[in-house]
């Protein structure tokens, strides 16, 4: 398989940055040090190149309408200008994809896909709307940036964007980035505050630039994936396919606030309210390790000997010092406080469970 | 890329540094190898009094990213560990040819020794593999 690139590819490769493979991308995965991102995230600001995210759009009420049967959430009532995170589930309640919902106008909706699930989510829609006009997958031909950290409103505001400082968590709105047309919402997958930047993909470069640029004296530093997965993970952020993936419940990876059973009128909505009535035999929570060593995704749980669950995501939290992760363990030992083993190459390390977010 | 490759050191395909002293040698990863892992945020260190196989897993390095075995470039008896990565394994990202130091080993076998890279041969592999 050829990895796609991002138009950003050759500003990544100039910075520095390593690149790996994500979501079928050729991606910076850093480019000084995943350590020095986060932190620059979490005192000033990063640059994050997320173009590998989807976007499939919904033109007309009819489009809008059917997008709402598939979503966790009530499209139809979100006022323009709001962004939701919701999901997208399939009829035995499993997710088949986590995304963010703009709502632009009456007529005219997006959303914001995982990379790895652009065209199994544009399956699925076309699979399951009565016409597929009106619903558009615009990954190509759009791109989006992130600009994440306290230091980003005044950031946004050197790039001829201040208008941005007005927006409240989770609204959106449009507005010229570096002379650019762009959507601009204050959301983020950092646990930062900070804004992403929706743009055609012909202007990345010159407002990543200008970013760069204008940003650096503020502190601004660009950040790769790596820096991505520490600071999502102290925010206790799901990623998909750790966390989430087609065979897993809403219910049991602590997303029921993003899932409205009271309206229902949604694929899967069924299936999770019997989940919801009869109960879970395994929930995700937030650990951290009382010993040396680092949990990584797919390492067993256990407790007195017995495999009770596994780690799906983890590793150093450099805003903490200490070895965090998510696992899903049984239901017995979800409470704070509570202690298991996370085995890390056959030896036993003591877990203790921890509120999230982490940080 | 620039890597430090110091002259008067060993080396291993695998990224490890080996310095020969009277009856015993030090080693550590290459400063190539620390670029690569990242930052380091975890060292698994063997035992004082192990015995090390040639070509066996002798310990474990964690960065932020990803997980490494360090394998035995010889084989011998481990007779000092760098205690100070306990709690600074970020030394390593530092000073890899000096207080990154990890293991120090009695070899069993001097010929192993003999058969381990010079540095330009090690040169030549890196300069491969990072373009």
């Amino acid at each position: 398989m050829t990895l796609k690139r991002t138009p950003l590819y050759e500003a990544h490769r100039s910075l520095g940055a390593r690149m790996i493979e994500f979501g079928g991308f050729e991606l910076p995965v850093q480019y000084t040090s995943i350590r020095e991102e986060h932190c620059a995230v979490r005192e000033a600001a990063g640059l994050f190149d997320a173009s590998h995210m989807g976007r499939i759009e919904f033109e007309g009420s009819d489009a809008i309408a059917a997008a709402d049967g598939l979503f966790s959430r009530n499209l139809t009532g979100l006022e323009p200008g709001r962004v939701q995170y919701g999901l997208l589930c399939n009829e035995n309640g499993g997710v088949v994809d986590d995304i963010t919902c703009y709502r632009v106008s009456e007529g005219f909706a997006f959303w914001c896909v995982n990379a790895s699930n652009i065209e199994k989510d544009h399956r699925w829609i076309l699979d399951h709307v009565a016409s597929a006009a009106g619903v558009h997958n615009a990954s190509e031909e759009t791109g989006l940036l992130a600009v994440q950290g306290p230091a980003s409103e005044a950031i946004l505001s050197k790039v001829g964007a201040p208008e941005a400082a007005a927006l409240r968590r989770f609204r959106f709105a449009q507005m010229q980035v570096a002379d650019c047309p762009a959507f601009v919402s204050r959301t983020g997958y950092t646990g930062a505050d900070g804004f992403e930047i929706y743009l055609s993909s012909g202007d990345l470069p010159q407002v990543f630039d200008a970013l760069l640029g204008e940003g650096e004296p503020l502190g601004l530093r660009p950040a790769g994936l790596g820096a991505r997965d520490t600071l999502r993970l102290e925010a206790a952020l799901p990623l998909y396919g750790h966390e989430l993936d087609d065979d897993t419940s809403p219910l049991a990876a602590g997303l029921e606030r993003f899932v409205d059973l009271e309206t229902g009128g949604f694929i899967g909505a069924e299936a999770i309210a019997r989940d919801r009535d009869a109960g879970l035999e395994q929930q995700l929570v937030g650990f951290e390790l009382e010993e040396r060593g680092v949990a990584r995704a797919g390492c067993a749980v256990a407790l007195a000997g017995e495999t009770i669950g596994r780690v799906t995501s983890g590793g150093p939290s450099p805003t903490l010092g200490k070895s965090i992760g998510l696992a899903y363990v049984s239901a017995g030992v979800t409470e704070p406080g509570s202690g298991f083993q996370v085995v890390v190459r056959d030896r036993a390390l003591q877990a203790r469970v921890v509120e999230t977010p982490f940080v | 890329m620039d890597f430090e490759i110091p002259d008067e050191l060993h080396y291993t395909s695998d990224d490890e540094w080996v310095h020969t002293e009277d009856d015993f040698v030090t080693l550590g990863v290459t400063d190539f190898a620390q670029q690569q892992l990242g930052d380091i945020v975890y060292v698994e260190l063997p035992s004082v009094g192990d015995q090390l196989e040639s070509g066996v897993a002798f310990g474990v390095i964690e960065s932020v990213k990803t997980v490494s075995d360090l394998n035995a470039p010889i084989s011998g008896q481990v007779v000092a560990i760098n205690e100070e990565l306990v709690d600074q394994p970020e030394i390593i990202n530092e000073e890899c040819y000096g207080g990154g130091w990890i293991i120090k080993v009695k070899p069993s076998n001097q010929d192993q020794i003999d058969s381990l890279l010079d540095a330009d041969s090690y040169r030549k592999i890196v300069s491969k593999r990072s373009t």
